[in-house]
């Protein structure tokens, strides 16, 4: 059995616009990724809990409500705080440029903006295969 | 039934002496074109056999059953369509301030846009709330914020639409109640409150309740209207979010006016008559980009909703039989890059509205894809409104794309390809069991995902995004929201909380949620006393929650 | 050492473990070596039935249910890989994400990856090292539509098959295998018409079903997922069932048929790879299968020879 990259894809806060969440976790699985979708509404807890569970490579997290600065970092501090650094965070959805430095700042590693074409988001995991731990 | 085999005759002298010599040696750019939607679109439209029976019964006249060609006699020659941009964030201070501006600017109604935590239910002071209060629209906590909200805005000379669904309920109530304070009395009210709670359940995502207390509350408002507020507009069935989640043109028709069937039913079951509600009936549709393709579905969609409400419904007051409805423009096609070629996009998308003769419309700013936008950019989508009004010339004549060949066909290929979906989502027993068994998930997400591999494939052109791009952007201003917008309002809901009256508060939260227990029982005169009393929109809609539960998503990937 | 974290029940190491286990990694059978002692406490319920009859709501409410009575709950969820793309979406854990945040419930999402069944091929050694975490309940969540998938019977104490009523046909396609599937037989969707149909339709096939005194009557229920009705009665159900099979011997045969069912599937596991490995060399193949396209040799002639020739230099030292 051959390792295989799993991914979640999930969305924090009360956004409900998943169309960009859904397109991304399909291509990623026609991609030949396992893509774990929690679906919307996801408290940042939970998002943390289930990509423990799930022992996912990446955390992609899609939002289009402008609450990104508050929910993405916390994100990545609750799997931080429970030992999960290995653990890639991604985003995407509308999220004005001058915010993506601090972003990163706060360990999301990448963002995808509107219209970002699908090949962007394999080749940054692609990328990044190489820093997997096991 | 006159024929046209002259014509056809003709047609195909022309394919084979002229055409065919320009093919051999400059072939067409594809092999197939379709519309955006992927409906045929022939190389030219020549007339179909078309009788003075068929325009009569097709087409007729504006204001007439089956109302294709418009739902007023005299549509644009007598009153403009009513601009109105959809507005909202941050407090109730700010919005009010946008609100006096866009009116000042020639805003003909008001459109009102709640933050996530209004549309779903929660106060500002919730823990769901974090990070999103007053982001995508205004916070509204209770009573109080809704009277800073219309401040100085008399209410018997507006029309509002408030972008409001599970809780809508409430916010009619706080609107009513701001009214009351002006002294405006209840049947003066003009407006719309989006109440359409199926289309979240698949397209929108901001549903509190499952869909049958949700349906009981929809009901309970077109009752309550009915008697109380008769210049409302109940609901707006929404077709707008169901193409933004990326259906095709024809399912957006489709998907809309089964839900509006469920509403029907819905209200018929709760004993009321057709033509007591039906008139109060309104609709909301996305404006796309191919033109022609959406000037023909909202002719279809008007056509195929008289014949429901006649034929199905027996309705019999023509205002029951028409198709009224609201336009935006479709946010999911403007792009970040370059975000000046949206006003252009912008511009198509008004023209196709108009020349679909829409009833209200939304435009929206450049800036759509960066963030909310900013006044300048506002006052350009609502200029490019007033020079399609005022410049253009559309307006002179009704339905002036009346007759086209190819709007015709299309429009009858539309109306084709709904019947279809109607039929089908008849057999699966309804649109809310198509809901539950995914269906209408499944049916839009292929069509989004392939739309989408067209873009990414650039088999789909967008322009500055896969084709005639820019590499380095200049930076953009943007509209920010005062991320301490939460701490702000948890602190007026704590000042509210000490000024009311606690125990009234409480003993009519108490009697809502034995109200909801019973069925029969028409909640709205409950939600306003409660909201007269000052108790805030989480406290009545966790008193519901504890009541009916909540609605689990069910994905369909 | 991992084995130790995940007896203590720290989350990321269960996690890992598991993935250890999905990857086949080099030291997964010193892990479930480590961890087989403590297994053994744990039910293993199936939950199978056709796409759409509501399994993940219902494994919802049993989870919620299972909690209040103070159990610890685990739950794989197998879906299918793409044949295509060898990806996968996992959806099923979005119908139980309430329970994300609860210390007692842990949710792990199984592609099949290729593994024919009905399960992944690594369900077997996840639920080990679930039961060796401690939890008292695993539910194994999987896709049955037929005689196809059914892999689940193996691995579970009992199988709960979920039915809908008004999908047609695929009564039919189990008629056949639904008395020898389902332990418990859920009919979900209950508010809709046909569902006294559908029961009284399983009670009847049931009733040609051969008993004999160890078996236990296979009950039929009625739930809805949405209305959360009829899961109390379900797991008084379950609870009845599971007392009898442990009574009257059954559990135990289950188990030791399962014990006898793993070690036939690991060792013909290990005898297949050293084979393969044998046969690795290219040239080999390949003239093989040069020698029977060409009707040179015929298959099992040239297998066999060969097969002996691998037994002999096998036993070289």
């Amino acid at each position: 059995m051959k390792r295989k990259i799993r991914i979640l894809i999930a969305k924090p806060g009360l956004d409900g616009h998943d169309r960009g969440a859904k397109y991304i976790a399909r291509a990623l699985k026609d991609a030949g990724y396992e893509v774990i979708y929690t679906g919307i509404r996801q408290s940042p807890e939970a998002i943390a809990q289930s990509a423990i569970q799930e022992d996912v490579d990446f955390v992609g997290l899609s939002l289009l409500s402008g609450a990104h600065n508050e929910l993405f970092p916390e994100v990545v501090q609750r799997l931080r705080r429970q030992g999960a650094d290995n653990i890639i965070v991604f985003g995407g959805g509308v999220i004005p440029e001058e915010d993506i430095p601090q972003l990163e700042k706060q360990g999301v590693e990448a963002i995808f903006t509107p219209g970002t074409p699908i090949k962007d988001v394999i080749q940054f995991i692609t990328t990044n295969e190489i820093r997997l731990t096991h | 039934m006159p024929e046209n085999k002259r014509i056809k005759d003709k047609m195909q002298e022309w394919q084979d002496k002229i055409l065919k010599k320009v093919l051999d040696k400059n072939p067409e750019r594809k092999d197939k074109f379709t519309t955006g939607s992927w409906l045929e679109m022939d190389r030219l439209s020549i007339p179909e056999s078309f009788s003075e029976e068929d325009y009569i019964e097709k087409l007729g006249f504006p204001g007439d059953y089956p109302f294709t060609r418009g739902v007023q006699p005299t549509m644009y020659r007598g009153r403009f369509w009513t601009m109105r941009q959809y507005a909202g964030f941050g407090t109730a201070e700010e919005s009010n301030k946008r609100y006096k501006y866009l009116l000042s600017q020639g805003q003909t109604g008001l459109s009102v846009a709640f933050d996530l935590p209004t549309q779903i239910g929660y106060d500002s002071d919730d823990s769901h709330s974090i990070g999103e209060v007053g982001k995508v629209g205004v916070a509204i906590d209770s009573l109080a914020d809704m009277e800073v909200l219309f401040e100085g805005i008399p209410l018997d000379q507006v029309s509002t639409s408030m972008t409001i669904n599970a809780p809508a309920s409430v916010l009619l109530a706080f609107y009513i109640a701001v009214a009351e304070k002006q002294g405006i009395p209840k049947n003066k009210l003009r407006g719309t409150i989006q109440n359409d709670i199926l289309k979240e359940y698949f397209a929108r995502g901001t549903y509190i309740f499952p869909p049958q207390p949700s349906l009981r509350l929809i009901t309970n408002i077109f009752a309550y209207c009915a008697a109380e507020v008769p210049n409302w507009n109940t609901i707006s069935i929404s077709g707008y979010h169901i193409r933004e989640a990326g259906s095709t043109a024809v399912q957006e028709v489709a998907f809309t006016l089964a839900d509006g069937i469920e509403y029907v039913k819905a209200a018929i079951a709760a004993g009321l008559s057709v033509d007591q509600f039906a008139g109060q009936l309104s609709f909301f549709f996305n404006a796309h980009n191919d033109l022609l393709e959406e000037i023909a579905k909202f002719r279809a969609a008007r056509r195929i909703w008289a014949k429901i409400m006649k034929d199905q419904f027996a309705a019999k007051n023509p205002k029951s039989m028409m198709l009224r409805f609201h336009t935006q423009t479709g946010g999911s096609t403007l792009t970040a890059q370059q975000p000046d070629n949206n006003i252009v996009r912008v511009t198509i998308q008004t023209l196709a509205a108009v020349l679909g003769g829409t009833q209200s419309l939304h435009t929206n700013s450049r800036d759509e894809a960066l963030g909310l936008p900013t006044e300048d950019a506002v006052q350009i989508a609502l200029r490019t409104q007033q020079i399609v009004a005022h410049e253009s010339g559309v307006v002179n004549s009704i339905d002036p794309l009346a007759g086209s060949y190819v709007i015709e066909s299309l429009t009858d290929k539309i109306e084709e390809e709904v019947w279809n979906y109607l039929h089908k989502i008849e057999q699966l027993g309804g649109m809310v069991r198509a809901i539950e068994n995914g269906y209408i998930q499944k049916e839009i997400q292929d069509a989004a995902y392939k739309y989408q591999q067209e873009v990414e494939s650039g088999e789909r052109v967008v322009v500055g995004v896969n084709r005639f791009t820019v590499k380095d952007e200049p930076p953009r201003e943007i509209l920010k929201v005062d991320p301490a917008l939460r701490k702000v309002q948890s602190e007026k809901i704590a000042r509210i909380k000490k000024q009311r009256d606690q125990a009234v508060v409480q003993d009519l939260l108490k009697k809502l949620g034995q109200a909801a227990k019973d069925e029969k029982t028409n909640l709205m005169p409950h939600i306003l006393e409660a909201a007269r009393a000052y108790a805030t929109l989480g406290e009545i809609c966790n008193v519901l929650r504890e009541q009916f539960g909540e609605y689990q998503e069910s994905i369909v990937l | 050492m991992l084995a130790n974290e995940v007896l203590e029940g720290k989350i990321r190491s269960i996690a890992r473990a598991i993935s250890w286990i999905e990857n086949d990694h080099e030291g997964k059978e010193e892990l479930i070596d480590a961890l087989y002692p403590h297994c053994g406490k744990a039910i293993v319920w199936g939950v199978t039935g056709p796409p759409g009859s509501g399994k993940s709501s219902l494994v919802d409410h049993l989870i919620y249910r299972l909690r209040e009575a103070g159990k610890k709950v685990a739950v794989i969820a197998v879906d299918p890989s793409s044949p295509f793309s060898g990806g996968a979406i996992l959806g099923d854990r979005v119908r139980m994400q309430r329970h994300a945040t609860d210390e007692g419930v842990f949710i792990r999402s199984m592609a099949s990856r290729g593994h024919l069944g009905g399960v992944a091929g690594g369900t077997a050694d996840a639920i080990k090292v679930l039961d060796a975490a401690g939890f008292d309940v695993i539910l194994i969540e999987t896709i049955g539509v037929g005689q196809t998938e059914i892999e689940v019977i193996e691995l579970a104490d009992l199988v709960l098959l979920v039915l809908v009523p008004g999908m047609g046909d695929e009564i039919q396609a189990l008629k056949a295998g639904v008395m020898e599937i389902g332990d418990i037989f859920v009919i979900n969707k209950s508010d809709r018409d046909e569902a006294d149909k559908l029961k009284a339709e399983v009670e009847y096939v049931l009733g040609f079903k051969a008993m004999d005194e160890h078996s236990a009557k296979n009950p039929v229920l009625m739930t809805s997922a949405k209305l959360n009705v009829g899961i109390d009665e379900l797991l008084d159900a379950v609870e009845t069932y599971l007392q009898t099979i442990l009574h009257n011997g059954r559990l135990e045969e289950k188990r030791r048929q399962r014990v006898a069912l793993e070690i036939k599937h690991i060792l013909a596991g290990k005898i297949e790879n050293e084979l393969q490995q044998f046969i690795q060399n290219d040239e080999r193949m390949d003239e093989w299968i040069q020698n029977v396209f060409n009707h040179k040799r015929s298959p099992y002639a040239l297998i066999n020879e060969n097969f002996k020739k691998f037994l002999e230099e096998y036993k070289k030292p």
